[in-house]
């Protein structure tokens, strides 16, 4: 479970991210929608502590995530690129993550079978170095490597963006798969209301760094949704 | 067109990141440029009084040793000099000739700081020529015919640019040279000083190094415009991956696995790389000390041999964690000790310090003391001086750019109070300590407290480590902030 209590985010006199309380249970599979500006990215650097909280805090499963650093050992994400080393090929990147949490190259390449379908042969023993990939194989990198050493927490920052419409179909089935597992708690941003209603059960949505909806997923939520950015 | 030009020049000069310092450093940046300009300057002056002195008849000397002056300076450009391609990029897709663009970023080129400090020197050296009473004309077609040659390897610098072949076979050629001289076997000289001292006593000479720069100018030229399309020249050069799995390396448990990745980092990165040429050239360093009988014996002696064995320490252990610094992000979020990420470094700087140690050993040419200086500010480096470069990493917070060699020559961001407070003991304290064993009129003395100090440093190596990790973890957000801002 994650809990966040109090927890803003000021720049100068600029607060961008202002969430009193939020709790998102154990298996939940959260969808965190907005424009741009509204801070979910904030909160995911806040969550993975690459930002400091101005006030207030997140907890990850019993864990004060700016205090302690246990939370890593169950937390995987992906943010943007820089969570790539460019100069090794993707199979070393995904043996060096394993190594880092305590997967031997068995376990890795077992996980890395069975997204062979979603890799679409355009990652491994392609011999390429991971910065001459293109945005959207890197990124297919990415979140595959956040799958290795099986995290309770998942987080990804617009994983649907700059993936061909065939990609984006495969990794929603992945998201599903995994939002299934009840100890998997999945967190995904996105500007796409379509994506997130449809593999998120819970969705919440920012705007200027303030929770203004927070929606369990219905037949009805997509149009709530569309209502509320429509211009 | 031009004026669009010169404009988005300025502005990219104005806003670079390293303008944005402190105005202190401004200072002595500037300082130190005009340092430079004034060691050229009397360099010009000085060359031609200081030549007629020993009685040698000043142009005819620095036209004689004018082709290795030529050859160093192709080196240098081979390795520090930045080819201007991916800032046309943006320009490729606006109505602009292609023309023109061609020849404004080659023409960009010759403003270089690489052909312009070469001015600071011949200009004062011209106008004490002219002074001296050598011929208007001469001296005049002279300096042309040399710019031009200048120019002509700024060109071809460009044309060779990362041809590692081409470059090897150049520099075994110039090695074979200067030993062939040396060693009185065959002088270069004497076939290309009368060329030099002919674009002074024949005017008309100087049309051949103009028709030459003319000839490699439409060369370069119609290379860069047929690859001026997004998928040939401006597309960053893919390398296919060299499968090294390094293996063996696995059994030294996560100390390995950042070993593995470290030594994939200094092969496959340009920067990184350029770090390793640098410490092969420090190796080289003692040679202006030990060569000089003024500096043998003295506490100098101790300073050039801490470079000798730390070229790699330094180069590499200034930039720790900063090497990491464009996937900082991800080593945050993994569940990494500080200890173990640290140790790692540590271990490949201690190794690089024992290779300059053992290709050090043909420094026995000029004595034992010499060598045994060597060999004890060896010990001195891995043991004290590996930890003062870690603390002065800890503090530098400069996003490095791996793909390009640029800022090998020292980060302005890489500089302040904190890092010259770790940066200067380094090469202070081997002085001092040596300084003590002649005071005491024991060598010794101070060759036995330098190889102490290095062994006392070993001895605390985990409460240093400590040290360093509380900084890293106190500095954390500052440095995920710092690492964010790309040059």
């Amino acid at each position: 479970m994650i809990q966040v209590n109090n927890l803003t985010k000021k720049y100068n006199a600029t607060t961008v991210l202002n969430i009193q309380e939020l709790e998102i249970p154990k298996g939940q599979s959260f969808g965190l929608v907005g424009n741009n500006g509204a801070g979910k990215t904030t909160f995911f650097s806040l969550l993975l502590d690459l930002i400091e909280p101005t006030t207030g805090g997140i907890i990850n499963h019993n864990v004060v995530v700016n205090t302690s650093e246990n939370w890593k050992n169950f937390t995987g994400a992906f943010l943007d690129e820089s969570f790539l080393i460019g100069y090794l090929t993707a199979e070393e990147y995904f043996y060096f993550i394993g190594e880092l949490r305590g997967q031997n190259k068995a376990d890795v390449d077992a996980l890395l079978k069975k997204y062979e379908e979603f890799f679409n042969n355009e990652i491994l023993n392609t011999k390429k170095y991971l910065r001459d990939l293109s945005k959207g194989n890197m990124k297919k990198v990415g979140i595959i490597a956040t799958l290795i050493g099986n995290p309770e927490v998942v987080i990804l920052d617009e994983p649907f963006a700059n993936l061909d419409p065939t990609t984006v179909n495969r990794l929603k089935k992945i998201v599903k798969e995994l939002a299934e597992n009840p100890d998997v708690t999945v967190l995904i941003s996105s500007h796409d209301l379509l994506h997130t209603v449809e593999v998120c059960n819970r969705i919440v949505a920012l705007n200027k760094g303030e929770v203004v909806k927070d929606i369990n997923t219905s037949e009805e939520t997509l149009k709530e949704l569309e209502a509320f950015f429509a211009v | 067109m031009i004026k669009h030009f010169l404009t988005l020049e300025w502005k990219s000069f104005v806003r670079s990141a390293s303008f944005k310092t402190n105005l202190a450093f401004k200072i002595f940046m500037a300082l130190i440029s005009l340092y430079f300009a004034a060691m050229f300057v009397f360099m010009g002056i000085g060359a031609f009084y200081g030549l007629k002195k020993v009685g040698l008849e000043p142009l005819q000397t620095v036209n004689k040793f004018m082709i290795y002056y030529l050859f160093a300076d192709m080196m240098m450009r081979y390795f520090f000099q930045k080819i201007p391609t991916l800032t046309i990029r943006p320009l490729l897709v606006l109505p602009i000739k292609k023309n023109t663009i061609v020849h404004f970023s080659l023409g960009k080129t010759v403003l270089n700081y690489f052909n312009t400090t070469h001015a600071f020197f011949f200009i004062p050296f011209s106008i004490i020529l002219l002074i001296n009473g050598y011929s208007v004309l001469g001296v005049i077609t002279w300096h042309l015919g040399i710019l031009t040659v200048i120019l002509f390897i700024n060109f071809l610098n460009i044309l060779i640019n990362n041809k590692d072949v081409i470059f090897g076979i150049v520099a075994a050629i110039i090695v074979g040279l200067i030993a062939s001289q040396y060693y009185n076997l065959f002088d270069i000289t004497i076939y290309t000083q009368p060329f030099f001292q002919g674009l002074y006593e024949h005017a008309w000479m100087v049309l051949l190094p103009i028709s030459t720069l003319i000839i490699i100018y439409y060369f370069t030229f119609n290379f860069f415009k047929k690859d001026l399309t997004l998928d040939e020249r401006l597309h960053i050069k893919k390398n296919l991956a060299t499968s090294n799995d390094l293996t063996w390396l696995n059994q030294f448990g996560t100390l390995g696995t950042f070993l593995k990745n470290d030594i994939k980092l200094l092969m496959r990165n340009k920067r990184a790389k350029t770090t390793l040429y640098m410490s092969f050239f420090f190796l080289f360093y003692g040679l202006i000390f030990f060569t000089q009988d003024i500096y043998k014996g003295g506490v100098m002696q101790a300073f050039a041999a801490v470079f000798v064995t730390g070229g790699f320490l330094i180069n590499f252990g200034q930039f720790v964690p900063s090497w990491d610094s464009s996937y900082y992000q991800l080593m945050m979020t993994q569940s990494i000790s500080y200890k173990e990420y640290l140790n790692s470094k540590w271990w490949l700087m201690v190794i690089g310090t024992a290779i300059s140690m053992f290709l050090a050993s043909f420094y026995i040419y000029f004595g034992w003391e010499v060598y045994i200086t060597i060999l004890a500010t060896g010990i001195y480096n891995i043991g004290f001086n590996s930890f003062l470069v870690l603390l002065t990493g800890a503090y530098t917070r400069t996003a490095i750019d791996l793909e390009s060699a640029k800022g090998a020559f020292g980060d302005k961001k890489a500089f302040n109070f904190k890092t010259l407070l770790f940066s200067l003991p380094q090469m202070i304290i081997p002085i001092l300590l040596f300084g003590v064993g002649l005071l005491a009129d024991n060598f010794y003395i101070g060759i036995s407290l330098i190889a102490c100090f290095g062994i006392l440093g070993l001895l605390f190596k985990s409460r240093i480590f400590l040290i360093i990790e509380n900084i890293f973890q106190k500095e954390k957000y500052n440095a995920i902030v710092a690492y964010k801002q790309k040059n």
